[in-house]
């Protein structure tokens, strides 16, 4: 069992989080990030192009995954590290807390990881006696608050500065009343002096991977805070925990994928830190952890390759599909009810918790296109939200009005003559009901539309029969 | 003119099939008279075969049996026309890159939808792009906002073809939204089996809208226009929403959509 998910309340989400005013207060701010996205991309010409390349470096390596996953384990095992694999979340918890109970680890820090939150990593490892804090801010915030993520790369997006000073106060007790944390400059400057010492009572340190380097048995993270190394190489082990699609070739193909990554996730044109880690301590290094494993996570993506879905393996989790998704922009990511939210939570979340539970989430969707537009990897986002739909269509799980409605409405459309005499007749009413008007405030059938705004009256008869009428008077 | 592809001489007229689009069909056949003039003046002979509905909806709600069943009588009632024209980004969109996709793997009826797809296009970007319509004789008097529909924008490139021809329109000033390429909120069945969320979208696009000093907003598809107009009313706002045929053809001296359209009988 992943993460508990809350996936098909989503409607009810999504209410409670359109009438909670502090959180639409916190989301606005979330709309910085694609200015700045517009703006990295701008600033380079050849940003298109590597988005291609991007894409083509993605596509190879999931046609030939099995082959470079040996590869990489072939890797970490020379530089001396140790490869697990896990099949789904429970062997994966299991693995990582029989690797902490081996090493005698009582505390671990953690590097920011949605893999983590898949398996629900966390509440694991404290059900073992084991203490987990996380490293990163965003993440370190939400912990205190007892929340998940809200967004894959901004954790606490959905946190304002005042509810972090009132998490701060409760958990850092023996730090004095009378301190002054009305600026995030000091918020900043109390966590890190409190996560300082986690660092430094830690067992073991794990992160998550960006990239996982077949060439070099190297992973790789991303972090604006540089907590990611202190995790990894302060500890007397470290822990990688990533999914078997976080693989790629070579140094060159994962320095590709760098370069539109964080344009993509903030805008930035390279996150603060990039930090390569290959294998343990060796002889004459100056630090790092003396033990160095990954456990690779599979989790129902390999039954992802080769079907419709697969694209989906190619995201490489920068967050700007649901950035610019005007349906993540109006509710956050809660609503979403699992660990992956927006758009590209929309076709993964069915793929990894089934179309029964998750089947909302690709149908709470306009079809903007934006998410596709800016997906640095090319993913058909809509496409496949599309294909959920369809399977959900096929199963029968689509509401049963819903699937009326549309039964009665196709029996028309596929017979012209019946059609045309149908809507005219409904053209003609409805006119003649909404005329004076011209739109109606509330219509039968049309609730949703009509509880929030005004439904145009048609025009007298359908353009249909008006211009057979005027072409027989032509002739 | 170029040749046609049934090889008449380059100034025959080319022979435009106008698919209506339900929405405007039923609710505003006015958009389809514009789209009529505008064809015409631009030198096309027009004909209106019998049709229903591009299938979109079915094709959204994951019915793909009832979409291809639409999608190939669609294909078989416009096999005579030149040029396949709807006022409409979505439609069109659905007729020009979706058909295909609806038959990949049936190489016949794929080809068959390829030839129509290549065929098919949105009324501006069609007088605009293939028949190099520069500009319209035609005026209005106010101050217009164009909002940028999504599937015209993202799906066929329309974004620079409208605001051409609207710039040629005789007392239009023409003024920008701030976010004109974000959705409005629409997306079809998702405006009613999703309300609230809609509603959350197109009010937000109805705040950008009064952040403008625009009197009018102008958009390329009806479903955005009705569900930009139901908003803006439902607010009691006095701006109005037509869809831009409306305005190039010079036939935008009628209510404007959801207004009324005399007295009660």
């Amino acid at each position: 069992m992943s993460a508990v998910a809350t996936t098909s309340k989503f409607k009810e989400n999504a209410h409670d989080a359109l009438t909670d005013a502090r959180l639409q207060g916190a989301l606005v701010h979330a709309r910085n990030f694609t200015v700045r996205r517009a703006a990295a991309a701008e600033r380079l010409p050849e940003f298109e192009a590597l988005r291609d390349n991007a894409r083509a470096v993605k596509d190879h390596t999931l046609a030939h995954l099995d082959l470079y996953l040996e590869a990489y384990e072939r890797k970490v095992v020379e530089s001396g590290g140790q490869v697990h694999y896990a099949q789904d979340a429970e062997e994966a918890r299991r693995i990582i807390i029989e690797l902490c109970r081996s090493l005698g680890a009582k505390s671990v820090t953690k590097g920011k990881s949605m893999v983590s939150e898949e398996i629900g990593l966390n509440q694991a490892l404290e059900a073992a006696g084991i203490e987990a804090v996380e490293t990163d801010l965003g993440e370190y915030i939400i912990q205190l608050r007892g929340e998940a993520p809200s967004h894959i790369i901004a954790p606490a997006i959905h946190v304002t500065k005042q509810d972090v000073e009132q998490d701060f106060r409760k958990a850092h007790r023996d730090l004095p009343a009378t301190r002054d944390l009305s600026e995030p400059e000091q918020l900043l400057a109390e966590a890190r002096s409190v996560l300082r010492a986690r660092f430094l009572a830690a067992d073991v340190g794990v992160t998550g991977a960006n990239f996982l380097v077949a060439e070099t048995g190297t992973s790789i993270i991303v972090t604006n805070e540089g907590n990611g190394d202190l995790t990894q190489i302060l500890p007397k082990a470290h822990i990688v925990i990533a999914s078997i699609e976080k693989i790629v070739p070579t140094l060159e193909d994962a320095a590709q994928l760098l370069r539109v990554l964080a344009r993509s996730a903030t805008g930035q044109d390279a996150s603060v830190y990039t930090t390569l880690s290959t294998g343990p301590r060796r002889p004459g290094d100056p630090d790092g952890p003396s033990a160095y494993h990954v456990v690779i996570l599979d989790n129902g993506r390999s039954s992802m390759l080769g079907g419709e879905f697969e694209d989906m393996l190619r995201c490489i989790r920068c967050g700007a599909c649901m950035n610019h998704c005007p349906v993540y922009q109006a509710i956050g990511g809660h609503a979403y009810g699992w660990v992956y939210p927006g758009p590209m939570g929309a076709v993964l979340t069915p793929s990894l918790i089934g179309v029964a539970e998750g089947g909302q989430l690709p149908n709470a969707s306009s079809f903007c296109g934006r998410c596709e537009e800016v997906c640095p990897v090319r993913i058909p986002l809509p496409k496949m939200m599309r294909h959920w739909r369809e399977r959900e269509f096929e199963r029968h799980l689509s509401p049963a009005p819903f699937r009326y409605g549309l039964g009665l409405w196709a029996f028309f459309a596929r017979r012209p003559t019946l059609y045309r005499f149908a809507t005219d007749l409904a053209a003609r009413a409805m006119h003649l009901a909404g005329r004076g008007k011209g739109r109606f405030s509330w219509a039968p059938l049309a609730g949703g539309w009509t509880q929030y705004r005004d439904l145009a009256a048609p025009e007298k008869t359908t353009f249909q029969s008006q211009w057979r009428a005027k072409s027989g008077a032509v002739k | 003119m170029t040749a046609t592809r049934d090889g008449r001489a380059p100034n025959s007229r080319p022979r435009v099939g106008l698919f209506v689009t339900c929405l405007v069909d039923i609710i505003r056949p006015t958009v389809g008279f514009a789209a009529v003039k505008l064809l015409e003046e631009a030198g096309c002979k027009v004909v209106v075969p019998s049709q229903t509905c591009c299938g979109q909806p079915a094709y959204n709600a994951g019915d793909r049996a009832t979409a291809k069943d639409l999608a190939m009588q669609a294909i078989d009632a416009f096999e005579d026309c030149d040029y396949v024209v709807a006022p409409s980004g979505s439609c069109g969109g659905m007729l020009a890159t979706h058909y295909p996709e609806l038959f990949a793997g049936e190489p016949d009826m794929a080809a068959k939808a390829e030839r129509f797809a290549a065929k098919t296009h949105e009324l501006v970007s069609f007088l605009v792009d293939v028949l190099g319509v520069e500009t319209v004789a035609a005026r209005y008097e106010g101050t217009v906002a164009y909002h940028d529909s999504c599937a015209g924008l993202r799906e066929l490139g329309i974004k620079t073809q409208p605001r051409r021809l609207l710039a040629s329109v005789e007392g239009l000033r023409l003024v920008e939204l701030e976010e004109a390429e974000t959705c409005c909120g629409f997306g079809g069945m998702f405006a009613t089996k999703y309300g609230e969320l809609s509603n959350a979208i197109v009010s937000r696009k109805s705040e950008d809208i009064r952040k403008t000093a625009a009197d009018t907003v102008l958009a390329g598809d009806l479903g955005c226009l009705m569900n930009m107009a139901g908003k803006l009313q439902r607010e009691g706002s006095p701006v109005k929403a037509r869809h831009v045929a409306e305005v190039l053809a010079g036939m935008a001296d009628g209510p404007a959509i959801g207004e009324s359209q005399g007295p009660k009988q």
